[in-house]
């Protein structure tokens, strides 16, 4: 631990950063459209509050990046700089909260501050005009107020507080527009899935902290580090946090949330997937490195599988195979999100630590990048549908600067070489081969062979071809009601006034406002040139060196970049893009061809296409046997069991209470003791009478009754016993 | 001490003072409605007056110890005396039962439920408060006895008269249930008082006084402890309630008014675990270290079970019933771990329960009188109709399923984590199983509070109640449903009444410190006997 001078004043203070935003969302939900004298103090309802606080941060966070770059240059195992407070205390120990700076946490802080800016400010002319204006800048803001406590968290539990509270904001926004059903059941099966997998992480932290007794990341890694730590415990508690991270980060199986999470509006989609909550699963796995390096037994010879790496590598498959089916140009690139988390956590199974955490850092940027142009089309090309084959292409030439942006960002996701996502995926590919996984570096070469065939064609749908339906300025009669666009919900009060059929809309001549295309054209530039800090080609390793303090174990050291080793993926890169090219052309062009409805055709292929329309059947098998067909009986049955079972045993010894005492009234009461007893009752009834006529009298006679009997088993007892 | 002697007098103020204000409402007539609810709510805000200047002067550095502690004679014959005293332990919770008095009797102010007569109900709601102060602050079993039992018989007439249409089965179940486990738990008392005074080497000195019984409680044989511990575990794990003793719960609060609801979940249910944590515990800790797998395992059932039961209702009341059961059951498995950790847990958790579930009982009190029906299928589209008071259920939902920064997470996140490391002679295998089933079950809390939240507040309001159904939307602004006649918004009496309960949620949550140092130290000394 450094001591408070020699960290430098951004260091110390880095907790201010996610600070600010979480006074700012109090001052939005509480302010945002108070008035005086019939003015509003918040000539933004709250927007300006929001875009304040996140560049607030962001401006601390551009300090801290500087202090720690400064912090670590030439030292060769940086200490972290923390920080803590007494939360709370109980049984003897203390529970801090504060912050723990190192170069992971200082990458996210800017990430994050960064992203969530942007994302703002685009907001502004997004959700302009909408019902809940306030209440969405609110809820921006406290979203990424939450991931920047996770991000600095100093313990497990202030991890597990800024965790829960991106939970609740991913609820609030994703069914921002509550009033439509979808929308909220999305909201709820997105916080449903994700509490699944907090079961583990609570489980997770409770094994952690019974094995070590601490909460604090440093002592955890200490903890996990130590030789005599059992290998059994770090086992569980791996796997038991694992499961958490299967949850936010929309892993197999728990992934399917996260498509359904397009209904919230696309900033926060792009929010969302590229910087926030979904990345915290990786992030938590990153964090706590050690226990998972030595539970999963990482790295050891001979082991050439393991949960993460396994998890990590089906998911970008299954989840590259899912964006193939999608119409809905957001769900393409939800599950493309969910296929590149898998990388993330791949990287992280096989032990390459650095290349899953920089592609963490170059993903935010393209991936958002992509989101906000969706956006963009829609709000201003396909009059708010999301749906390629209907309402998008040709677009290209009408909206030039988000096609340019979205080329740029998909050449980067796409692992183009020279673009940001090639230096971070392909060390991912490199390092599991060096690293003795080879399935695992196939699994990644398939998958970047599948990711340039979905951008190919989702590019192909939106932005060639001959403009359908709204983007050729035409609106479907049966827009609104047809069940195919279940997923179209980005509609808002101001385009809330229903089309009337066949009518040309009118919008922008050239592209989106400034206040959309500004933070395309910053991330499309970043989407190309943020692979720069750690280019293995060129011999850079800036990120590395700033950031290797932080993995906390000792790992075996990557692999050298030759382009030798490179071109199978460059090749698989560009195969996937003429493949892909060429079948679009097929399938969606003009011209007639055999490929057009060879999926009604071949009853192979058919199924296959169901097969991936029905996302694997896990959302049946969730929700229609799991939730309805296991949990709904059950719960039925414990129902049916108490009101039955247990309450029929109570509702019986009333009943026979009262028997037995009606019979001893009559007979013993009535015959024999005409006193005490039969008196009191009768006082007890004339008072209880105007109350309640009936009941009060024999509660009283059973009152006497039990006590007499408390009195005598008390004397049993007390016989039997001495 | 000096000080502390000085000052004695306050606990019986602030616990009889209620009292004083009933018989001045005796003398008051019928018809004086505002006169009533006046010194009602007078005395009920002096209560709370003397309760918090007692807080003022509690001696927080050593919350361990008894404080205002006085000693009299009182039944000499049984050696019954009025003790009464005060540690970190009571201290929340006999606070907690003056605020929701003065609380529920604000919102009373215009919520008098049918068939009216003020001032029987403002007294009876007077009289409750003595019993549940006077519970927390005796320290003597016969004294203690009395005021648990005189919590009954308000209550009784509470959801007997001013109750649902199924009153009369409601309040006599919940009196004659109560009553099987208190009977149980007097012969309890009385055999422990015997079997130590037949012990002790100087039995003149044996009384009901607490003291007494921490003293002498841990030399009673094993297997007489066992049988003894059984008695008061029926008797307190009939009030909190544990699975199976739970039944009269979901009808009595269903059935009762909404003040009596929320009272009973704030208050009256937290007199079975503090019991528990008073008396059963330190009286017998060789007999609690053989209940308490027994303890873990129905208050893990009962986590599980009550969530279930809360998935198969129909009826939002019943629904925030029967998530009781699942609260009290991490309260109870805290308490079943025998660590100070659990137990601090289990403390917060029923300062936090209190809150959370008073104030979802409120809520669904205020719903019942907007719609006149507390059918989950007919409502729908509440954020639309009241935003406010939708956003307020939205807030309680989320601090009942845990949510960490609200006062719920503190009760439930340490409960499970004290269930990986219980004490010394708990089977590590089974509280670790319980841990896991534990912490599944704050998924079912999600999925029911969330399902219910879903379709209460979010959607359009249903035509029945004035909206438009889904084609709301299509019709523009034909008539807006936010102008709909019948259905307010939160009212001013209701903003007085819940506004504190909402920051208390808010401040527990984000700074816990609060109540747990005052908990801890007096907990620690309790467990000390588990430690050895």
């Amino acid at each position: 631990m450094l001591s408070a001078e020699a960290a430098g004043w951004f260091l110390e203070h880095a907790w201010l950063i996610p600070l600010i935003p979480g006074v700012a969302f109090a001052v939005i939900i509480l302010f945002g459209h108070y008035e005086v004298n019939g003015k509003r103090v918040l000539p933004w309802s709250g927007a300006e509050v929001g875009i304040a606080s996140m560049t607030a941060a962001l401006v601390l966070a551009v300090g801290t990046t500087y202090q720690w770059i400064h912090h670590v240059r030439g030292v060769a195992e940086a200490e972290p700089v923390t920080k803590s407070w007494t939360w709370w205390q109980s049984g003897g120990l203390r529970f801090g909260l504060g912050e723990h700076i190192d170069g992971l946490a200082v990458m996210l802080l800017l990430l994050v501050t960064f992203i969530s800016t942007l994302v703002q400010i685009y907001s502004l002319e997004y959700v302009r005009g909408d019902r809940r204006y306030t209440h969405f800048f609110a809820s921006l803001t406290l979203f990424s107020a939450g991931m920047l406590t996770m991000v600095l968290a100093e313990n497990m539990v202030q991890l597990i507080l800024g965790w829960e509270i991106m939970g609740l904001c991913s609820f609030l926004l994703i069914g921002h527009w509550w009033e439509e059903e979808a929308n909220s059941r999305a909201a709820l099966k997105a916080f449903l899935t994700v509490r699944v997998g907090d079961v583990g992480l609570m489980v997770g932290t409770a094994i952690m902290f019974g094995a070590s007794g601490t909460f604090t990341i440093s002592g955890l890694q200490a903890w996990a580090n130590n030789p005599s730590t059992g290998h059994t415990v770090l086992l569980w508690a791996a796997i038991a946090l694992f499961v958490g991270a299967i949850g936010k980060s929309g892993q197999f199986p728990l992934h399917t949330w996260l498509p359904d999470a397009m209904a919230g509006p696309t900033p926060v989609s792009s929010l969302l997937h590229s910087s926030t909550m979904v990345v915290a699963g990786v992030f938590l796995v990153a964090r706590l490195y050690p226990v998972f390096h030595a539970g999963l037994l990482i790295n050891v010879a001979g082991q050439h599988f393991n949960l993460i790496a396994v998890i990590g590598g089906i998911t970008v498959l299954i989840a590259a195979g899912l964006a193939f089916v999608q119409n809905d140009i957001k769900k393409v690139l939800a599950y493309s999100t969910v296929s590149q988390l898998g990388y993330m956590m791949m990287g992280l199974g096989v032990g390459a630590w650095v290349p899953a955490v920089f592609h963490i850092f170059t993903h935010a940027f393209f991936k958002c990048c992509l989101f906000l142009c969706a956006g963009s089309v829609a709000h201003t090309g396909s009059h708010h549908s999301f749906d390629m084959k209907k309402d998008m292409g040709g677009l290209a030439k009408k909206m030039p600067v988000t096609f340019i942006t979205w080329i740029l960002a998909s050449a980067a996701l796409c692992g183009v070489p020279l673009f940001s996502g090639f230096f971070s995926k392909d060390e991912i590919i490199d390092s599991a081969g060096h690293l003795h996984y080879p399935v695992f570096m196939i699994v990644g070469l398939i998958g970047a062979f599948m990711t340039t065939a979905y951008m190919t064609r989702a590019t192909y749908l939106t932005f060639f071809g001959e403009p359908r339906g709204a983007a050729a300025h035409f609106v479907h009669g049966d827009h609104a009601h047809d069940d195919q666009h279940a997923d179209a919900h980005d509609t808002h009060d101001a385009h809330a006034v229903e089309p009337v059929h066949g009518r040309p809309l009118g919008f922008a001549k050239t592209d989106s406002a400034a206040l959309l295309t500004v933070p395309l054209l910053i991330l499309g530039f970043l989407a190309v040139v943020a692979g720069y800090i750690n280019a293995a080609p060129f011999k850079i390793h800036l990120f590395e060196s700033w950031i290797h303090s932080s993995i906390g174990v000792d790992i075996p050291e990557g692999p050298t970049f030759e382009w030798v080793k490179a071109l199978p993926s460059i090749a698989l890169v560009v195969a996937g893009f003429l493949v892909s090219l060429a079948l679009c052309k097929q399938v969606f062009g003009t011209a007639a061809s055999r490929l057009k409805g060879l999926t009604q055709r071949n009853p192979v292929l058919g199924a296959g296409h169901r097969f991936l329309v029905n996302k694997y059947y896990l959302d049946d098998l969730y929700e229609k046997v799991i939730v309805h067909g296991i949990a709904h009986p059950i719960a039925a049955a414990a129902y049916w069991t108490n009101q039955h079972v247990l309450d029929g045993i109570v509702n019986a010894v009333g009943i026979g209470g009262r028997k037995t005492s009606n019979w001893i009234y009559k007979n013993v009461d009535q015959r024999l003791v005409d006193g005490a007893v039969n008196g009191s009752g009768s006082v007890a009834r004339g008072t209880g009478h105007a109350l309640q006529p009936v009941q009060s009298g024999k509660v009283s006679l059973y009152g006497a009754l039990l006590f007499a009997s408390a009195a005598v088993g008390a004397l049993v007892l007390v016989l039997v016993n001495s | 001490m000096d000080v502390l002697q000085n000052q004695q007098w306050l606990l019986s103020l602030g616990t009889f003072l209620p009292m004083v204000g009933v018989l001045v409402m005796l003398f008051i007539p019928n018809r004086d409605e505002a006169m009533v609810k006046g010194i009602a709510v007078l005395t009920a805000a002096a209560t709370l007056a003397v309760g918090v200047y007692t807080a003022a002067k509690f001696d927080y550095g050593h919350a361990a110890r008894l404080q205002f502690f006085t000693t009299n004679a009182w039944i000499r014959p049984i050696r019954a005396t009025y003790t009464i005293g005060l540690d970190g332990i009571s201290l929340p919770l006999y606070l907690l039962s003056m605020v929701i008095t003065l609380l529920v009797m604000v919102y009373s102010w215009d919520h008098v439920p049918a068939p009216g007569n003020p001032k029987a109900f403002f007294i009876l709601m007077l009289v409750l408060q003595t019993g549940m102060a006077g519970t927390f602050i005796a320290q003597d079993l016969i004294l203690f006895f009395v005021f648990f039992e005189l919590v009954l018989l308000p209550m009784y007439f509470m959801i007997g008269v001013w109750g649902g249409d199924n009153r009369q089965y409601a309040s006599l179940k919940f009196f004659l249930y109560t009553m099987f486990g208190s009977a149980l738990m007097l012969v309890a008392f009385i055999a422990l008082f015997v079997v130590t005074k037949n012990n002790s080497a100087t039995p003149e000195l044996a009384s009901f006084k607490f003291q007494w019984f921490i003293e002498n409680g841990g030399g009673v044989a094993k297997n007489t402890a066992i049988w003894i511990f059984a008695g008061m575990f029926i008797g307190f794990a009939v009030k909190v309630p544990m699975f199976p003793f739970h039944t009269w719960l979901p009808d009595a609060h269903t059935e009762a008014p909404t003040q009596g609801s929320v009272i009973l979940a704030a208050i009256l249910l937290k007199l079975g675990t503090y019991g528990f944590v008073r008396i059963a515990l330190p009286f017998l800790p060789q007999a609690a270290v053989k209940w308490a797998p027994v303890i873990g395992v129905l208050a893990v059932i009962g986590i599980i079970y009550g969530a279930l039961g809360c998935l198969a209702q129909t009826d939002m009341k019943r629904l925030i019933a029967f998530s009781s059961v699942a609260h009290m059951g991490f309260v109870m498995l805290g308490i079943s771990t025998l660590t100070t950790l659990g137990i601090d847990a289990a403390l917060f958790g029923m300062v936090a329960h209190g809150l959370i579930t008073g104030m979802l009982f409120f809520l669904a009190g205020s719903v019942k009188e907007r719609y006149h029906t507390l059918q989950i299928s007919r409502l729908s589209g509440m954020l639309k109709q009241m935003p406010r008071l939708g956003w307020i259920l939205g807030f309680c939902a989320m601090a009942s399923l845990g949510l960490p920064g609200l006062a719920g997470f503190w009760g439930e996140f340490p409960a499970i984590l004290s269930a990986y490391s219980p004490a010394a002679g708990l089977s590590q295998v089974l509280f670790r199983t319980l841990m896991v089933i534990a912490a599944v079950g704050t998924v079912l809390a999600a999925s029911y509070l969330l399902w219910l939240y879903q379709r209460t507040a979010f959607g359009e309001p249903t035509e029945e109640f004035g909206g438009h159904g889904s084609h709301a939307h299509a019709a523009g602004a034909a008539a807006n449903p936010e102008h709909h006649d019948d259905i307010e918004d939160v009212k001013i009496f209701e903003w007085i009444a819940w506004t504190p309960l909402l920051i208390a949620i808010v401040v527990f949550g984000v700074y816990p410190q609060l109540m747990f140092k005052i908990f801890d130290p007096a907990v620690n000394q309790l467990t000390a006997v588990f430690r050895k």
